[in-house]
């Protein structure tokens, strides 16, 4: 459910940058989504699919830029993807890290005519 | 725009920036009150609102304050200040969480000057109000024992921000099966910074730990 909102405060950056320009159409966005943020990449597609029966949105496509998790481990401080929900570090086997990214839910740029 | 010419515009814009400001908003309201306010996050029948009823009638300098966010109902509420608390619901309708701004209109319900403590009640849902910042000092997680051991590994994001984890409904751990250590053990997994307290609403000194913790101010510096 709450990605329709999400979609909507998207929609409304977006809206307010392409005024800013005094430009008419939003061809394009680009949302980077990463794996840890809580939202589910199909889910917000399906969510903005259901902005798209607004006229205005019609024409515009949306890119979803996914970005995998990386941890900083705080024991050996070694950058590292974690394979499982647990994050634990593949070279020392700490469990403490700092997220480095991952929780990325950022609109990136849009496209405007 | 008659020439059809297209352009991208950088803007690298947080999708929650207008409600992290609302949030940011919040936080130093909440610092000029000098409360302590937690958010406290749950699945659905984790027995929350048992819990706060117990720790309105124990927190020693009553009363507490406690906004709840529920979808239909403000039941919760009035149970809530039977037992002492001063309590705003939020009713959320088909909204699945609370936002900043949604808790900045209940706080200006309450008599907040007069409270030293705030528990913001989220809605019942594992997954969508860990992404929405209210402006609370610290988040607290609830596992409740009838959920089972495994539920911090299959909703980490949940646990992996909390400040502090619950463990529900204690006194029921053995009749359900509940399997105390593997529950520890999955906790330090996903969250290795938040301390662990096994609480039950049936058994009020259980509430000792956790309370002490609350009492530690946190977030009210100059
Ligand atoms: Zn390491």
């Amino acid at each position: 459910m709450h990605e329709l909102a999400l979609i909507q405060e998207l929609c409304a950056l977006a809206q307010a940058a392409a005024e800013q320009q005094g430009a008419t159409r939003i061809t394009q966005l680009w949302l980077q989504v990463g794996d840890r943020c809580g939202v589910d990449a199909d889910a917000l597609r399906l969510a903005f699919a259901v902005v798209q029966e607004q006229h205005c949105w019609r024409q515009t496509h949306l890119n979803l830029e996914l970005v995998p998790t990386q941890c900083r481990c705080h024991r050996c401080q070694q950058p590292y993807r974690p394979e499982d929900v647990v994050a634990l570090c593949p070279h020392c086997g700490g469990l403490e890290c700092d997220r480095l990214t991952g929780q990325e839910l950022t609109l990136m740029a849009v496209e405007v005519a | 725009m008659c020439n059809g010419a297209v352009h991208r515009l950088e803007l690298q814009q947080r999708l929650l920036s207008r409600n992290d400001q609302d949030a940011a908003r919040n936080r130093r309201q909440f610092q000029r009150l000098g409360l302590q306010v937690v958010n406290l996050l749950s699945a659905p029948g984790s027995g929350k609102t048992s819990l706060l009823e117990q720790l309105a009638r124990r927190w020693p300098r009553p009363p507490i304050g406690v906004i709840v966010g529920d979808l239909a109902t403000d039941h919760d509420a009035t149970r809530l200040r039977q037992a002492g608390a001063r309590s705003v619901q939020i009713c959320t309708g088909d909204r699945c969480h609370l936002d900043a701004v949604l808790v900045e209109r209940a706080l200006a319900q309450l008599d907040a000057a007069a409270l030293d403590l705030l528990v913001i009640e989220n809605v019942g849902n594992l997954v969508c109000p860990t992404a929405f910042d209210l402006g609370e000092q610290r988040r607290v997680a609830v596992l409740a024992v009838t959920e089972g051991e495994d539920k911090p590994l299959k909703y980490p994001a949940l646990f992996a921000t909390a400040d502090a984890v619950l463990i529900n409904k204690s006194d029921l751990a053995d009749a359900v099966g509940f399997d105390r250590a593997a529950a520890h053990h999955n906790l330090r997994a996903v969250a290795p910074r938040a301390p662990v307290f096994e609480v039950s609403a049936r058994q009020g000194e259980s509430l000792t730990a956790w309370m002490q913790w609350l009492e530690q101010p946190h977030g009210l510096g100059p």
